[in-house]
């Protein structure tokens, strides 16, 4: 395809260097520097896409990232990325480029018949028309969510990788035009750390589409120079292709990367993008400004352009993007595009000034050169479907001054700063007149400079970068005591801009006026939320969708705060500008997710033993961040065989498990007794060395919090253990009350956790395992008895033995450091199998402790159960204060309807209960069903051939033996059960005792 | 990201920290004594404030000290921090 609106000489574009791309699957001619969006204007392409809402045809817009049109998608298949900006993609030799919201294709748009129903679809519709009824909304949303195409998601993982950079610095410098190299040169000749990052390709933001001079350079030149110097300097860092697209307190800045793809499959696309995390001391903020569109109706036809955006085409990529050109303006800098296209060659058919009297430097260019200059005059209407083809006119007061052929309507409306990093910090921002748009204020270290300042005039913002970058360098404590002399620029005197928000009278009711292209908010519907009482900008923009597409308003906004403002007859300084969020333009979630995915989106945490577990064919769960052995399947044996096989083994001979997890918590010092009884419910002071204790930690709301069994080493030391997803916060806990609280007590707390392993023995056997093992503990009942613990060592290794029990057998925990646990592991495993030892994991060790009914907590208890709710009211000691202790003796706590912990068997014993089922006193329609409570716990028990649950039920204690049905969800059935004790086994405990 | 200064480490990220709520709230000497009303208003009532607040972090993921950090409610400035050994 031949290139018929590209110029003949000039521009940046390395002719030299011809490539192609596809769009929609056509060949597109482009060269070196262009993006795709000055390819396409090159080759004549004036429809990228469709509109969200109407399917009305839209063209590009801007040359940069404001443009609400030219949403397209990259790529394909794995690799592919959606709402990338044409205007900001380099075109690179085989590019696949889609329009992402059109319906069978572009051309031919079955959905623009939406168009013709844009009267029956005003904002809010809907949320009004399609509520219902209500079944039918997956209908309505498969529909509306086809129709709101913007782009696809990749229909496979993403290949590619994607890092995080952490970056400290001095200053760093958002946007690389005039202001941000002026501002990046001074900060860096102070020794400064800079980094500067621009959204572009290349350094130079408007210096590269100016004719402009700089130090008696052409701008472009001066901004080459200026960046190579930079990429030179020591101790800058030069991010093109960067967007700076949040900044958030203590002002951290988040910069996207673009990095493009050597891949085969995915030719000249974005891969592997990264994003910076940069915590810069001082900040530059030199984003620029947006220019704003003007409103007519069919201000969204194909054709018309910001006037900006027509000189970026014609002077920095070589492209006419029209061949007759009407200009519509409110100030001065408008005239410059139009003199650009006069010098181009492109006729100027008239230009529409809404000031009465322009008298700038610009305007008198324009009119000496013979363009036809209409004062006080503003283009009402855009002629043409599938682009512009004619601007009508009219004066002021609404005498019409005919209607002007044209197929490139270039439209200013002056320039609104481009303030969203700042207004995402809520930085302070003040109405600037001059450019009737909020400007960012300096504030906590963040330098605004140039555009974004509202200051447009070139050698202006040179001057305002330089002292910006010095006093950046400065506040960071970098100066080397002079200030660098500004880049010098000619000085243009300019007339006023004069705002212009809505067009004269009822020319102001012509249908459709776009405030929002991106998402088809029109001037009535803006008039619609504000009737309906909507009149806050946030409301607005919520009832409208006004600024919420992946453009995030950047055109719409600073034009809609001028519109409500003249709509409603305010100052449109209290209309103010919506709040804006990160990001500043799309991120892909790759870039954002970084290498925190797959493994290394959660740390996993394994104790010594993990290798063994995995040899021996363990299935595995994950607990908190600990994958735990769960079962140990035999070849062909099912989870409920292995763990029926592990129960028997536990209770008839002896098993092995891996406690290692479990939470541990050294205590020492003189108060650690003192500190003991005040965080648990019962008495530590008296507790003899080697002796051990079960205790229950309450919150100060006298809920249950932790439990476990705690040893006294020795007169000044305990180890508590803490259950094993808690560890962490009841240290924080423990912690929290010796720092802040009780800073008298001499108590110090050491998590020893992962320093000690922890394996049970339990079983009949096990004494006889650990004996054969070899240990210089004497294991005799009565010198080693139940719920006391010995120092000593087992096969060889310094140990902690503790004859607790957490299954109702005799049971033995040995610590040993976690460096020899494997070895003692294996040591007691060869011990043990002449007595049958069986490994087990954690279902087991649920359906041993459950036929005991003994709790977990957050499996019986979830934050509302006091210690009487579990039967535990014994361990409350009616003698000191604990934690807690004050909320036990609220009346609520007393109610005899508390949910209490109850056994629960089926009438069927092959049974087994659904965890959570709701418990009920009978079946019944009745909606809603009162509810007794639900099952917390629920197993197949094998040493008692048949189910058993645990459950908390309302007044169940007292009713043990009633009647009750467990509902199940999936279908609708109602289990009959008997409440009981919830101790299925061994009530008198006599089998830990033996 | 808040950048908090932590009185023994320096300044670190945020998720390195525990948040604790509200400073200077005393456990009372005799909770006994209390009426239900007067428990529940050291249990729950805060005062959400609006501006200068004295609040409680832990460095988790540090020196595992609790210490007082003053932040802006509305801006997210951190004023400052302090020890329990500063303050009392």
């Amino acid at each position: 395809m031949s290139q018929p609106f590209r110029l003949d000489h000039g521009g940046r574009i390395h002719r030299d260097a011809p490539l192609q791309f596809t769009f929609d699957g056509r060949p597109i001619d482009a060269f070196r520097g262009d993006t795709v969006a000055s390819a396409l204007l090159a080759n004549g392409v004036s429809l990228v896409g469709r509109s969200l809402k109407y399917h009305r045809p839209r063209g590009i817009v801007s040359a940069g990232a404001e443009d609400p049109n030219a949403f397209v998608q990259l790529g394909h298949g794995a690799r592919t990325l959606p709402n990338r900006l044409a205007t900001v993609t380099p075109a690179t030799p085989g590019l696949e480029v889609r329009h992402v919201n059109a319906w069978p294709s572009l051309d031919f748009d079955l959905m623009s018949a939406f168009g013709l129903a844009a009267p029956f679809i005003p904002a809010g519709f809907y949320y009004k028309t399609l509520m219902w009824p209500r079944r039918l909304w997956p209908l309505y949303e498969h529909f509306l969510r086809h129709a709101a195409g913007l782009g696809h998601a990749p229909n496979a993982p993403d290949p590619d990788r994607y890092d995080h950079v952490h970056a400290h610095c001095d200053v760093l410098v958002v946007g690389a035009g005039p202001a941000g190299l002026a501002a990046a040169r001074a900060a860096a000749q102070t020794g400064a750390r800079v980094i500067v990052a621009d959204e572009q390709a290349e350094f130079g933001g408007g210096l590269l589409a100016t004719a402009e001079r700089v130090d008696a350079l052409p701008a472009p030149q001066w901004a080459d120079v200026a960046a190579a110097q930079l990429s030179s300097a020591p101790g800058v860092t030069v991010l093109p292709n960067t967007t700076a697209f949040g900044l958030y307190e203590s002002n951290l800045v988040l910069l996207a990367e673009r990095l493009h793809s050597d891949q085969p499959d995915n030719a000249g696309s974005e891969s592997g993008a990264r994003v910076w995390r940069v915590l810069p001391k001082q900040i530059v903020l030199a984003s620029g400004a947006h220019e704003r569109p003007l409103l007519f109706a069919n201000n969204d036809r194909p054709g018309v352009l910001l006037a900006g955006a027509i000189s970026t085409y014609l002077n920095r990529y070589a492209v006419a993007p029209g061949s007759r050109a009407v200009v519509f303006t409110n100030n001065d800098s408008a005239y410059r595009t139009a003199l650009d296209l006069a010098d181009a060659g492109v006729p100027v058919a008239a230009i529409a000034d809404v000031r009465v009297d322009p008298d700038g430097n610009l305007p008198a260019q324009a009119r000496a050169q013979g363009i036809p200059v209409h004062t006080g005059a503003v283009v009402v209407q855009a002629h043409g479907r599938g682009r512009v083809a004619a601007a009508e006119l009219c004066s002021l007061d609404g005498a019409p001054l005919g209607t002007v052929e044209c197929d490139l309507l270039g439209v200013s409306g002056g320039f609104a700063p481009a303030l969203h990093l700042h207004a995402q910090a809520s930085a302070p921002m003040t109405w600037n007149p001059e450019v009737a748009a909020f400007a960012p204020q300096p504030s906590h270290g963040i330098h605004p400079a140039g555009a974004v300042t509202g200051q447009l005039d070139l050698a202006s913002v040179l001057r305002q970068g330089t002292a910006a970058g010095t006093a950046a360098a400065a506040a960071a404590g970098c100066s080397n005591g002079h200030t660098p002399a500004a880049p010098q620029a000619a000085e243009t005197p300019t007339s006023d801009l004069k705002p212009y928000w809505l067009p004269p009278g009822e020319l102001a009711r012509t249908k459709p006026q776009f405030v929002d292209l991106h998402e088809d908010v029109t001037l009535d519907d803006l008039r619609l939320s504000l009737r309906e009482g909507y009149e806050s900008i946030e409301h607005v923009k919520r009832y409208t969708t006004l600024g919420m597409g992946p453009d995030q308003g950047k055109l719409a906004n600073p034009l809609a705060t001028g519109v409500i403002a003249e709509l409603l007859g305010r100052d449109p300084a209290t209309v103010g500008t919506p709040r804006h969020r990160p990001a500043y333009s799309p991120v892909s979630l790759g870039a954002i997710a970084g290498r925190h995915i797959g493994p290394l989106a959660d740390p996993v945490r394994v104790t010594p033993m993990q290798e063994w577990h995995e040899s021996a064919g363990a299935h595995f769960e994950n607990v908190g961040q600990w994958r735990r052995a769960w079962y140990y399947p035999h070849p062909g044996e099912s989870m409920h065989e292995a763990v029926a096989r592990e129960c028997l083994a536990v209770r008839n001979r002896v098993g092995i498990l891996d406690y290692s997890t479990l939470g541990k918590i050294e205590i020492t010092g003189p108060d650690a007794g003192e500190f003991l009884d005040r965080v648990y419910t019962n008495a530590w002071k008296r507790l003899r060395p080697g002796r051990c204790r079960y205790g229950l930690m309450l919150g100060e709301d006298g809920m249950i919090f932790d439990d476990g069994v705690t040893a006294r080493l020795d007169d000044q030391r305990y180890l508590m253990f803490t259950s094993t997803s808690n560890a962490a916060p009841v240290l924080a806990w423990l912690e929290q009350w010796l720092q802040t609280e009780w800073t008298d007590l001499r108590v110090y707390l050491t998590s020893v956790s992962e320093h000690w392993s922890n394996i049970a023995l339990a079983g009949p056997r096990s004494r006889d395992v650990l004996a054969a093992a070899g240990t210089d503990i004497p294991l005799a009942r009565d010198d080693f008895p139940f719920m006391t613990f010995r120092e000593g060592h087992v096969a060889g290794v310094p140990a902690r033995v503790f004859r607790i029990s957490f299954s109702g057998e005799l049971s033995y925990e040995i610590n040993v450091p976690a460096d020899r646990a494997r070895h003692v592991w294996e040591a007691l495993l060869d011990a043990g199998r002449s007595f049958g030892i069986t490994p087990y994991g954690t279902e087991t060790m649920h359906v041993l402790r459950a036929e005991k009914g003994f709790i977990i907590v957050g499996q019986e208890t979830d934050g509302s159960v006091t210690p009487d709710d579990v039967g535990l009211g014994r361990l409350l000691s009616r003698r000191k204060d604990f934690l807690g202790k004050r909320s036990l003796s609220r009346p609520d706590s007393a109610r005899p309807d508390r949910k209490q912990l109850v056994g629960l068997l089926t009438d069927d014993p092959a049974l087994v209960l659904p965890e959570g089922g709701h418990v009920v006193d009978a079946p019944g329609r009745r909606r809603p069903l009162p509810m007794r409570g639900h099952v917390t716990s629920s197993y197949f028990s094998p040493v008692l051939g048949r189910s058993i649950a645990l459950a908390m039920v309302s007044g169940g204690r007292a009713a043990l033996g009633e009647r009750l049905y467990v509902a199940t969800l999936h279908d609708d059935r109602w289990l009959p059960v008997r409440s009981c004790h919830p101790v299925f086994y061994d009530p008198e405990g006599a089998r830990q005792h033996v | 990201m808040l950048l908090i200064p932590c009185p023994w480490c320096g300044p670190r990220e945020d998720d390195e920290f525990t948040f604790g709520g509200e400073a200077d709230i005393p456990r009372p000497a005799d909770p006994a004594a209390l009426t239900d009303e007067q428990w529940a208003d050291y249990l729950f009532m805060r005062d959400n404030r609006r501006g200068h607040h004295r609040e409680q972090w832990y460095h988790t993921a540090g020196c595992r000290r609790w210490f007082i950090v003053e932040r802006d409610t509305v801006t997210n400035e951190i004023l400052g921090a302090s020890t329990y050994g500063d303050s009392q």
